[in-house]
């Protein structure tokens, strides 16, 4: 039973940061860009965040300053972001080629400042967030233990993120457009919605989305941030197709990919795994392997927003 | 001068000149706001690049540039094709894994031509790992982005894997040299020494030739272009659009596995260290091919370009700066380039005010 809990625990840590990122991915595509760069958003995010926490926690500390630290990192996802969407939706440039020059400038920003400001390329600090139990509801039997015990004030921002979004995409006139400049933006135009400025607004949140992600993913499994997300932003789109861009497929993808990379990282610590006598880099293949493997069988039938990728050409019918 | 201002090549090479000099521009920025004292010096540093130190800098610009450039071929192929091979790293593992195995094991064939083995076993294996993206790629319909990425990793534990087991150095937890299989030096050593440049230079220069050939005076080369431009006219066509998706990425793949093995067969004493870490050659192809906008013979002069800020950002060190500098202003420089349409935009509007004029 105690292998159950810490599954579910470890799991957690991962599947929450992957369903933020590939919640922003969402956004971006549905409204009809694709961005690629979601991978070095990730990183600045991180990076900027825990280096504003590393500087500040000898002055703050507790939730609040996690909190903070996320803004900070959300913060600075929407305006790395806006670089792109600069690119690609007011310049018509080639979305992916921007998206890329994203993720090779984010590894080399992280790192060059780092070593320029503190002189190590390591960003260091000190894990004081994690949430032994959370009072009355850690009490809840099986469950209690599974989802309240050992956690982070970051899954359940996660939850929430994930709620907020599936209203706002399904439920309200913002919406609706969106999803409308993802598919037929020649006819969201005519209709009166602002392509442009749509598009504008799903990049910045995926921007959001992704920076916060990058500091969620770390917080939990480390205590130093080394200039890598380990190609975490990748697997968030991969678990936006393998999710068909809606929202609640992509919760179920984010879990099955979390648990895979939980196999991954922590399969020493379940017996039965180690017990296998698996050599280590198999284990480590696993999640990439099961997303190539997932893919393959899913992506036929696929549901990508018609126009992701292309510019908006108001000539065009 | 309009007509020149019109014509595609002119084009092409004016927005990569101008993305390049907003890329130095920003990179002196960058500098300048961490060390307003030493910018100057140290900017002027990456310029020199290769030619901070004679020879020795020259050589090690055309060691640098030989894997860029081969794996740029790689990323340029699978571009004009229409795919985006961002899995040039682990074709680019997989075959230096093999190019190693071969060099160290298969001693029983004669050492001149052993090192051309291992580089075949090198090529093929890196066009079978990139199969495996075009496989999924024409009859599954997954995205090849995220196969190759996933792939990169995939190749790097299994290649550890195999380097354990076959060819292992367990005092420094990386792979033996295969002593005897070594691309041969071709004078580079006589005429740059102590660099590390090589023969195969000149091989990657040989196979930007041939890619040239293949893709633009060959039908073979103008199928898997039309493939790229329009899967389904291309099918409607006659072409077998799922055999063409397959063989661009077979080609790419042997494209970034030769990389590897013209690396690790080198003799310059570089390893595959055991280390769960995505070689840096295969993304560094990316930006290679971007800035030549895919064109092979342009790639061979953007991989030396890159090489040579590469070796500037090394000898800037001597200033205190960090060499990822150089890795940010190449970013900045693609960013650019991804406006190559906005570019050309501007350059026709000039040719037709300067038409008007005359008339």
């Amino acid at each position: 039973m105690s292998t159950l809990y810490f599954l579910t625990q470890q799991t957690m840590f991962y599947s929450i940061p992957l369903l933020v990122v590939a919640l922003g991915g969402m956004f971006s595509e549905r409204s009809g860009v694709i961005n690629i760069a979601l991978d070095g958003i990730m990183i600045v995010g991180a990076f900027v965040g825990l280096f504003f926490m590393n500087r500040m926690q000898a002055t703050m500390s507790g939730q609040g300053l996690l909190l903070l630290s996320l803004l900070v990192a959300g913060g600075t996802g929407v305006i790395l972001s806006l670089f792109h969407a600069y690119a690609s939706i007011y310049h018509n440039a080639n979305q992916v080629i921007s998206g890329t020059a994203l993720n090779l400038f984010a590894p080399a920003f992280a790192i060059f400042t780092a070593r320029m400001a503190i002189g190590v390329q390591q960003v260091t600090f000190i894990n004081q967030y994690r949430i032994a139990q959370v009072p009355i509801l850690s009490q809840i039997p099986i469950l209690g233990r599974m989802f309240f015990t050992n956690t982070y004030i970051t899954t359940y921002i996660g939850i929430l993120i994930l709620g907020i979004s599936a209203f706002f995409l399904l439920k309200t006139r913002f919406g609706l457009r969106l999803r409308a400049c993802g598919e037929h933006p020649q006819a969201a135009d005519s209709a009166g919605v602002k392509v442009r400025r749509m598009r504008l607004a799903g990049v910045m949140i995926s921007g959001l989305l992704a920076g916060m992600g990058g500091l969620i993913l770390m917080v939990p499994v480390t205590t130093a941030f080394n200039g890598t997300v380990s190609g975490f932003g990748f697997l968030a789109l991969a678990v936006l197709i393998f999710g068909q861009w809606k929202p609640s497929r992509i919760l179920m993808a984010a879990f099955f990919f979390g648990l895979m990379q939980t196999i991954a990282a922590a399969y020493t610590g379940i017996p039965f795994l180690a017990n296998l006598g698996i050599p280590s880099n198999v284990f480590k293949s696993i999640p990439y392997l099961t997303t190539i493997i997932v893919l393959a069988f899913t992506s036929g039938r696929s549901a990508a927003p018609k126009a992701a990728g292309e510019p908006y050409d108001p000539g065009k019918r | 001068m309009h007509k020149l201002l019109q014509s595609d090549g002119f084009k092409s090479i004016a927005s990569s000149l101008i993305a390049i000099l907003a890329g130095l521009i920003i990179g002196y920025i960058i500098l300048y706001v961490t060390n307003p004292y030493d910018a100057y010096y140290g900017f002027m540093t990456v310029i020199r690049g290769g030619f901070n130190s004679i020879p020795r800098g020259i050589g090690s610009v055309l060691y640098t540039a030989t894997p860029i450039i081969l794996t740029g071929l790689s990323v340029g192929f699978a571009f004009k094709t229409g795919l985006f091979n961002i899995g040039a790293s682990g074709q680019f593992i997989v075959g230096g894994f093999v190019a190693i195995y071969i060099g160290v094991h298969w001693t029983f064939l004669p050492t001149s031509i052993l090192w051309i083995v291992a580089l075949i076993g090198s090529f093929i294996a890196g066009s079978l790992w990139a199969a495996i993206i075009g496989l999924l790629k024409a009859f599954r319909n997954v995205n090849e982005v995220i196969t190759s990425i996933m792939l990169n990793y995939i190749g790097v534990f299994m290649v550890n894997f195999f380097v354990v087991r076959t060819t292992y150095d367990s005092l420094r937890n990386q792979s033996i040299t295969p002593s005897l299989a070594t691309v041969p030096k071709w004078g580079f050593d006589t005429l740059l020494p102590n660099s590390g440049a090589n023969g195969g230079i000149l091989i990657a220069i040989v196979v930007a030739i041939i890619v040239y050939i293949i893709i633009d005076r060959t039908t073979f080369g103008f199928e898997l272009k039309a493939v790229g431009f329009n899967r389904d006219a291309a099918k409607y066509a006659g072409i077998n659009e799922k055999r063409n998706i397959v063989l661009s990425m077979m080609i790419a793949g042997a494209l970034a596995g030769l990389a590897g093995g013209l690396v690790y067969l080198s003799g310059t004493g570089v390893h595959i260290e055991v280390l769960d870490r995505i070689p840096m050659e295969g993304f560094n192809g990316i930006p290679v091919a971007l800035l030549a906008n895919s064109h092979p013979l342009a790639i061979v002069f953007s991989g030396l370009f890159i090489a040579h800020l590469n070796i500037g950002g090394f000898y800037m060190q001597r200033f205190d700066f960090v060499p990822e500098v150089i890795d940010m202003m190449v970013a900045i420089i693609i960013y650019f380039s991804a406006f190559a349409l906005a570019f050309k935009g501007v350059f026709e509007k000039i040719a037709r005010k300067m038409k008007g004029d005359k008339a």
